[in-house]
């Protein structure tokens, strides 16, 4: 069968995007929601089915000799630089890709369907489904991009639809400074990004992701391109500059405090964009160049990523213990799971079994969207019954709210680690990498397991046990459509830890045996429970206990419940050292010196202006004058210049 | 001669029939104002048929000839032609009372239309300095239609004489070649011209008399008070037809005529060229009245066409060619806007449009489009003209001449910008209040809007008229 439906996937999702956008007056609520969710609805069938259709072979050189292949479906030059080196448009299709298909609709459609219920009464309310299927548009362009070019494209367009979705509420100050604040922090990155792509462009040659994934390839540059700068080669560089990009979307540290101000845009938002989809793009990102990532000066960047990722998990998941906003805990618990895969990654071989971290990274991936998603549709549910952001207002809800009750269990104990749930075999599979390549940063994910498990049960109890306060309405159960999704991912989140990603989802595309290791399982769920075990007895009575650590630790605590600052560092930088000691004096020259020129050039011709206009005097005798000068001077001149 | 190579001259025969058969509409029809439609659509009529494709060829022995480049040029003018008589029916309606005549303003019209035809298949001086009194006389009575206004009546005063000395230098200069070569044929002059003192002085007095109608400076002071005073579908007669005719012309005369002076009249052309945009965009600056605003900036207009001579092959030709279509487009679109305020309202000044938009959003669209196509801004047709024409000097190396070029498009854009910041972003209470303007003229600029925007992005055109473009061989 021929392929090339595949461009449907994108099609259906821009054309939901002009359809409502435009019409934002003329539809209402609630044919706008179903118009939306019925026709992602149906890019996620032909999603699931290009995915199936190159899982199974069927797809026309999907398998050959039981390797997945990079399958274009379609390709075309958009713009030509040289031989090897143009901007192409088309749509790939390979293991990690047709992973993406299942991901990035299944949860789009979740949190369309939510949001139906969500969204109830907003104004705007059309105008927030178009801003998701733009996103949803833009964020299925990017993982089927040909290209990186076309990826840095899509890229920023997901980049435009966060920053309108974060904003959405867009009377409310705090909304939009968050949403320019992401927009302004992942920008600076995405400059990285880009300097990233034009090295790697004008020394690598090819933009083309089958030609970067290319060993041969690989293997030429790495002759072509020694040392350059400490030690590393201008393509490391160039990988390195490509992952400050993927750090920007992803959230990772320093980048990342974008991140918990972006928890005011609507949940389903939250859910979908800044859980699920778009801050797994960096992951993503890094897996699409593996190859170069793992093999460039035998992976030095990959180094950074995997540092900067286990630096990242440690980070957040302490933010996470201070945290009052139910979102923001939701939050800085997906910058730590995102740095979970990062570090997988970062530990990862290429081929055979030393490759199972970047399977695990990309199986993380699948469930961490499922569970987290889940995490996320729950939060907004409980949110929606008490309008309080705060933990403090809640508490005993698993009585009012028996749905969201179990499934949000069901996501904790997911991410915690508890068996046979989705998190512990993709969680499980990243600590045996971990262990396999480096020491220090095992310890660290195996903390932060014990952190992780800690943390969302904290929430959990707070939420759902704990002592009820005095609330004005009592909390009800919402409504079907809004429940409806969370059961879904509760299924998934079962379920999907069963998927054999090993013979599906791997670097070089080849199977890889796996087998569960059970003493490092055992020691993960181990270091769960007791995590577990330690916020049952601290949250579920209402108790003091808490109260006294916190003053045990004193400095320590404020800080962390600042997010130790990095804010306020930016802060610093940006005001006291660029704004004041760069920016006026450029100011200053740019209005009197080039500013002034520039007017002294207009006041001028103006002048000039004013001071002809006695050769018009309006008698013909004079214009008959010179007239005939004009004919004998020019004639003299060019007799005396012959 | 037999039947077929007469209709070489198919557009002139048919102006002649049109003039002939209005001077008889006049005569028989009792409402006068049916002859406004008689005469717009015998025109139009015509100007499809100008559109059967003809062989080239000469007749009387080589005083005419006709080419497809000829050929494309003339159908591009009796569009602008047409247009134009679309926009003027309503003036003519009006100003026809006191004396009850409509005919005499079509049949000048296309009598002067006819003699820049003979002008630009002229293959002879004589035949060219025929066709150019031919383009002119009739023009100098239609400045001065409007018999009652003052204003009106000078300007064809002055358009009488100073055409008449540009004539008599014209006529100066043609002697002098004559006396060098012998001949009054364009390819016998062409032949024996060489490079003399007296051929520097006859040349520069030939062109000083085309000059004259292109409004180059120093031959230009005549232009302002001549288009401030005549009635506005003259004054765009003038601006476009006349001018474009009158470019056409000046390039057969260069190229073809005097190439042994190619030296001489590159470095006339470079030193015009500056000199024109620069006081032709200067005065703009500081007009309030629309009308002399718009002559001021048909005199830089001209100096940009220079740009596109000096590259003297086939890409010259194209760009002015070019450029001449889109200009003629565009000044029709903002003189059919100027025209339809004008006609409603009695109003020309520049303050008078403020808050045009709020009462008159279309004819606000309209007169911007045109604007920013004579400023030059993408996508709009004007900015691809001003390309090529860039591109013709630039593929001679004159960057410098390019560079100052850009500097006197952005000195005009300020002043295109003050009449559509007037119209759209001030507001005023007393502005111009909603008026309806009758169907032809509305269709008229219509269909120039329309064309602006399609040239903008279809290059085949500008493709058809350069492989029309070889005129040396």
């Amino acid at each position: 069968m021929d392929s090339s439906y595949t461009i449907l996937i994108l099609l259906i999702p821009i054309f939901t995007f002009f359809l409502l956008g435009f019409n934002f007056k003329r539809i209402k609520e609630p044919t706008s929601g179903i118009i939306g969710t019925a026709l992602i609805g149906t890019t996620a069938l032909i999603s699931y089915f290009t995915a199936f259709q190159y899982f199974t072979g069927a797809m026309k050189g999907a398998i050959v000799d039981g390797v997945y292949q990079k399958v274009y479906t379609m390709n075309t030059v958009w713009i030509e630089f040289s031989d090897t080196l143009h901007i192409d448009m088309g749509i790939l299709i390979d293991p990690i890709t047709a992973m993406m298909l299942i991901v990035v609709p299944t949860i789009s459609l979740m949190a369309n369907m939510y949001s139906i219920g969500y969204m109830h009464g907003e104004s705007g309310y059309t105008r927030f489904f178009a801003y998701l299927s733009l996103f949803t548009f833009s964020m299925l362009g990017l993982v089927l991009s040909t290209n990186i070019f076309m990826i840095y494209i899509f890229w920023e367009m997901v980049g435009v639809s966060s920053y309108l979705l974060i904003g959405y509420y867009y009377n409310k100050p705090s909304a939009v400074l968050a949403a320019k604040k992401a927009f302004i922090v992942t920008r600076f990155a995405d400059f990285g990004f880009l300097m990233g792509i034009l090295m790697l462009g004008y020394y690598g040659g090819s933009w083309d992701f089958k030609v970067l994934s290319d060993l041969g390839f690989i293997e030429s540059l790495q002759q072509a391109y020694g040392a350059v700068f400490m030690g590393l080669s201008v393509i490391t560089w160039a990988l390195i500059l490509i992952f400050m990009g993927g750090a920007g979307k992803s959230a990772m540290f320093p980048l990342h405090i974008w991140l918990p101000d972006a928890m005011e845009g609507p949940t389903p938002v939250s859910a979908l964009i800044h859980a699920a989809t778009m801050v797994v793009a960096g992951v993503f990102l890094v897996a699409r160049l593996f190859g170069l990532f793992h093999f460039m000066d035998d992976g030095a960047a990959l180094t950074v990523v995997a540092y900067v990722g286990a630096l990242s998990t440690l980070f957040a998941a302490i933010i996470a213990f201070t945290q009052h906003d139910i979102k923001r805990v939701l939050a800085f618990s997906t910058m730590s799971q995102i740095g979970y895969m990062m570090l997988a990654l970062g530990v990862s071989g290429y081929s055979g079994h030393d490759g199972l971290g970047f399977m695990a990274s990309m199986f993380h991936l699948f469930t961490h969207a499922m569970f987290k998603a889940l995490l996320f549709l729950g939060a907004g549910s409980i949110i929606h019954a008490v309008h309080s952001n705060y933990m403090q207002d809640m508490g005993g809800l698993r009585k009012y709210m028996p749905i969201t009750h179990i499934t949000f269990l069901i996501a904790a104990l997911a991410i915690s680690g508890v068996p046979p749930l989705a998190g512990f075999w993709s969680k499980d599979e990243i600590l045996v990498a971990a262990l396999h390549d480096n020491t220090l940063i095992f310890a660290v994910g195996y903390i932060v397991a014990g952190m992780t498990a800690f943390y969302m049960f904290r929430l959990y109890f707070r939420i759902f046990w704990w002592n009820e306060p005095n609330y004005k309405h009592t909390p009800h159960e919402s409504t079907n459509t809004m429940t409806i999704p969370l059961i879904v991912l509760a299924v998934m989140t079962i379920v999907s830890g069963f998927i054999p990603f090993h013979n599906l989802v791997t670097a070089d595309g080849a199977h890889i045996e796996t087998h569960i290791d059970w003493a490092t399982a055992g020691a993960s769920v181990a270091v769960g429970l007791v995590g577990i075990l330690i916020a049952m007895f601290m949250y579920k009575k209402e108790n003091t206990i808490s109260k006294r650590f916190r003053s045990g630790f004193g400095n320590f605590y404020e800080a962390a419940f600042a997010k130790f600052y990095i804010d306020e560092l930016y802060m610093f930088v940006t005001k006291k050292i660029i704004f004041a000691k760069i920016s006026a004096p450029s100011a200053w020259f740019d209005r009197n010196v080039v500013d002034a020129s520039m007017n002294g050039v207009g006041n001028g011709t103006v002048w000039i202006a004013e001071k002809i206009k006695g050769l018009q005097s309006g008698k013909v005798q004079d214009y008959a004058m010179f007239f005939i000068s004009g004919v004998v001077v020019i004639a003299m001149l060019f007799w005396f210049f012959i | 001669m037999n039947l077929d190579t007469f209709l070489l001259m198919r557009h002139e025969i048919g102006l002649t029939i049109i003039v002939l058969l209005l001077l008889l509409a006049d005569i028989f029809m009792e409402d006068k104002k049916k002859v406004n439609t008689v005469a717009v659509a015998l025109f139009a009529i015509y100007t499809a048929i100008g559109f059967v494709p003809m062989d080239s060829g000469e007749l009387f022995g080589g005083m005419f000839s006709t080419t497809p480049l000829i050929v494309a040029f003339k159908n591009i003018l009796n569009v602008g032609v047409l247009l134009i008589l679309m926009i003027s029916v309503s003036w003519v309606n009006k100003k026809m009372l006191p004396i009850n005549k409509v005919s005499e303003y079509y049949v000048l019209m296309v009598s002067s239309l006819l003699g820049m035809f003979f002008m630009i298949s002229a293959g002879n001086f004589l035949m060219l300095y025929i066709g150019l009194e031919l383009a002119t006389l009739p023009v100098a009575a239609l400045a001065s239609y409007d018999m009652f206004n003052r204003k009106s009546s000078e300007a064809g005063i002055k358009l009488i004489l100073s055409a008449a000395l540009s004539s008599g230098i014209l006529l100066f200069g043609i002697s002098i070649t004559y006396a060098i070569t012998g001949s009054m044929y364009f390819d016998i002059i062409a032949g024996n011209m060489g490079l003399s003192y007296l051929g520097i002085l006859g040349m520069v007095m030939v062109f000083a008399g085309i000059a004259f109608k292109v409004s180059l400076v120093p031959f230009h002071f005549w232009t302002a008070d001549v288009y401030e005073g005549a009635p506005t579908p003259v004054t765009s007669f003038l601006s476009v037809i006349s001018k474009g005719a009158a470019v056409f012309v000046l390039m057969i005369l260069l190229f073809k005529v005097f190439p042994d002076m190619k030296g001489i009249w590159i470095n006339l052309l470079y030193g015009l060229s500056i000199l024109t945009m620069f006081v032709g965009n200067l005065f703009a600056l500081r007009q309030t009245n629309l009308q002399r605003f718009m002559a001021f900036s048909s005199i830089a207009q001209a100096g940009f066409i220079l740009l596109g001579f000096l590259s003297v092959d086939e890409l010259a030709v194209s760009s002015i060619v070019y450029f001449i279509a889109i200009y003629i487009l565009s000044n029709i679109v903002v003189f059919g806007a100027i025209q339809a305020v004008g006609l409603a309202s009695g109003k020309y000044e520049m303050d008078d449009y403020t808050g045009l938009y709020r009462t008159n959003p279309k004819i606000s669209i309209v007169l911007m489009l045109g604007l920013f196509s004579l400023a030059g801004i993408p996508p709009i047709a004007g900015f691809f003209g001003k390309f090529f024409l860039y591109s013709a000097a630039a593929s001679q190396g004159y960057y410098m001449l390019v560079f100052i070029a850009v500097v006197n498009v952005t000195i005009s854009l300020y002043y295109y910008l003050k009449v559509i910041r007037a119209s759209w972003l001030r507001k005023s209470d007393d502005s111009i209040p909603y008026f309806e303007s009758d169907s032809f003229l509305k269709a008229g600029v219509l269909i120039a809007t329309v064309g602006l925007l399609i040239l903008g992005v279809a290059s085949p055109y500008y493709e058809y008229i350069y492989s029309l473009s070889n005129i040396f061989n």
